[in-house]
């Protein structure tokens, strides 16, 4: 072996070396970096809160529907995340307009319902100004108990008709 | 051959369908009468005429009328064994036998002009004589008209105060035309129900009509408008209309003032619901409420200067007064949790209400003359019953009830003694009762 030789050798191992110490390190490396990660940060980075199919894709998106409890407009906490998703939705899209509209079940008079409709689409277009939207965005009509999602008189058809419905009216 | 007749009858169902939407409510004839209350026997009327009688059974409407105010119990046509139809035919000791109070004779004669003339007389079995013998005039198609007006003439002779049979009820219905599609409508009814007109109609809703104090027009809430609720006021014989408001938010619950002149109604522009004051010539608006609570259903109590409404001020609903010359509220109900949807009965005395018990809601009367626990009366059975409305005399209170899924009309005696389903709507709701007030003869 003349010396040049040698040398490459001695390069050739020490680069070996060097790639089989690095292919050691490695795997140590990149699990963290791939598993924990790569799942949830994909998605986030392609969300795109002007993509109108957000709306039909984005479970808490497509949820519109927030239910009350009788006689009572106060919020519950399980519509909160649905009214946090529509109000950074109309905060990313200025042009998106959302019409409220607030029901009630048939128990009680239809004038006093109405306004107990409206009280609900109050409730909820509070919270989406609080979340993002603004008011222009955000319009309240009452159908108090005239428009039921059913109609048998008991208590499990009463809770869905006590409700305030979001309906986009322009989406972006 | 049979699929043909499926397909006939199928046909036959699919056309009948929007037919009766039109056509309305289905009037119910009125059972017998009251054990107890004043026996009366309404004579069937003969027919004198030269021309082909008229198919309306006068008797038979005077009968339903009087036996409804649960008032009188009026004698059950086959029980009528003896026919007279003027003074000199009638036999005092047959109707005494037959335990009747009173009795009605009467007949239609032949008029100059192709009229009619319906003379009546009311006479009195104990003491065998006249109390009542009257002439009125009737045209073909008046004949229910004139029967009613026969009733209220024969109750005010008995009773003392005015009948209030010839007079109109309005009402809304609503019905599935197809999938997810509704049609809305009000109807201007004979007090009976009988010869219901539609005045309008549309696939949203309508509701709180109204009657003018003159009877010409309808006051009510439509949804019509993209994206809002407007008032208008509806003139029958027209058809005109006027858009009185259609403010931002709840446009709701007109009433006219005893005079015409003004509207009270709810408008939550300013944020939530308060009552206003409209002048129905300047458009001037006047609020009469200021509280962040729901004030709505306002009711002018008679004479308009002061203003029955529902606030939830204290947290539940309950019935409130407020002076039409402003000032604060003052609390008219204390007994129950939900009182709402007040009306008052002509003299101020009584005011119906619906009243609200867990999940049973039914009509309230309350005297406002009677203190204590006597003075609220619930004279219907519930679970869901609303929108009460006297008749102009306060002998009746027409209210709204669901029955099997279907909304439903009834007419109670005002002290809740008798009740009898009065229009129903197959396939469909009849809802929100508005009875007229009295009309000129």
């Amino acid at each position: 072996m003349n010396t040049p030789i040698r040398v490459l050798v001695i390069a050739l191992a020490i680069a070996g070396l060097a790639a089989c110490k690095s292919k050691e390190v490695k795997p140590v490396e990149e699990p963290v970096r791939d598993t924990t990660p790569p799942v949830q940060t994909t998605p986030t980075q392609t969300e795109n809160w002007t993509d109108p199919s957000l709306l039909e894709s984005k479970p808490c998106l497509v949820s519109r529907v927030s239910y009350f409890d009788f006689d009572q407009s106060v919020v519950k906490s399980e519509a909160m995340e649905m009214i946090r998703c529509h109000g950074k939705w109309l905060a990313s899209n200025p042009g998106a307009r959302i019409s409220l509209e607030g029901h009630a079940d048939e128990r009680g008079t239809r004038e006093y319902n109405i306004g107990l409709g409206e009280r609900r689409g109050n409730a909820v277009r509070d919270l989406l100004l609080a979340n993002g939207g603004r008011g222009e965005q955000v319009s309240v009509i009452s159908y108090g108990e005239e428009r039921p999602i059913c109609t048998d008189s008991e208590e499990s058809c009463w809770g869905k008709n006590r409700r305030a419905e979001i309906v986009y009216t322009a989406r972006q | 051959m049979r699929w043909i007749h499926a397909c006939l009858l199928l046909l036959a169902v699919l056309l009948a369908a929007p037919l009766r939407a039109q056509q309305g409510a289905l009037p119910i004839t009125v059972p017998n009468g009251v054990e107890g209350s004043i026996p009366i026997a309404i004579v069937p009327f003969a027919w004198e005429a030269a021309a082909l009688p008229d198919p309306t059974q006068i008797d038979q409407v005077v009968r339903a009328d009087l036996n409804r105010t649960g008032q009188f119990n009026a004698l059950r046509k086959e029980d009528i064994i003896e026919l007279p139809t003027r003074a000199s035919e009638i036999r005092y000791p047959t109707w005494r036998t037959l335990k009747q109070d009173y009795v009605v004779v009467g007949r239609v004669l032949g008029a100059e002009g192709g009229g009619f003339r319906v003379e009546f007389e009311l006479h009195d079995v104990l003491k065998q004589g006249s109390l009542l013998a009257l002439s009125l005039p009737a045209r073909t198609g008046e004949f229910r008209a004139v029967a009613h007006q026969i009733a209220d003439l024969v109750y005010e002779k008995i009773i003392g105060v005015r009948g209030a049979f010839f007079t109109r009820i309005a009402y809304i219905t609503a019905q599935r035309i197809g999938e997810a599609r509704y049609e809305y409508a009000i109807w201007v009814a004979d007090s009976d129900g009988y010869n219901p007109q539609r005045i309008v109609w549309n696939s949203e809703p309508f509701l709180s009509p109204a009657w003018s104090p003159d009877g010409r027009s309808l006051a009510y809430v439509s949804f019509e408008r993209q994206g809002g609720h407007s008032i208008y006021i509806h003139e029958l014989a027209t058809g005109a209309r006027r858009l009185v408001t259609s403010f931002k938010g709840i446009n709701g619950a007109p009433t006219f003032s005893p005079d015409g002149g003004s509207l009270a109604l709810t408008l939550s522009k300013g944020g939530n619901p308060e009552i206003y004051l409209l002048n129905l010539a300047s458009n001037n608006l006047t609020q009469l409420t200021r509280h962040f609570g729901i004030d709505t259903e306002p009711a002018f109590m008679p004479g308009g200067n002061s203003i029955l409404f529902t606030s939830d001020r204290s947290g539940k609903p309950q019935i409130y007064a407020v002076s039409t010359s402003g000032g604060s509220p003052e609390r008219i109900t204390q007994v129950g949790d939900y009182n709402a949807r007040v009306s008052a009965s002509y003299d101020g005395r009584l005011l119906a209400m619906v009243q609200g018990n867990r999940n049973v809601y039914r009509i309230a009367v309350l005297d406002r003359e009677r203190g204590g626990a006597g003075a609220v009366r619930l004279i219907s059975p519930g679970p869901l019953d609303e929108s009460p409305t006297f008749a102009p005399n306060a002998s009746m209170v027409l209210y709204a009830a669901r029955e099997g899924n279907r909304g439903v009309l009834y007419n109670a005696s005002v002290d809740g003694a008798v009740r009898f389903r009065l229009l129903e709507l197959p396939g469909g709701d009849v809802r929100e009762p508005a009875w007229g007030p009295f009309r000129q003869r």
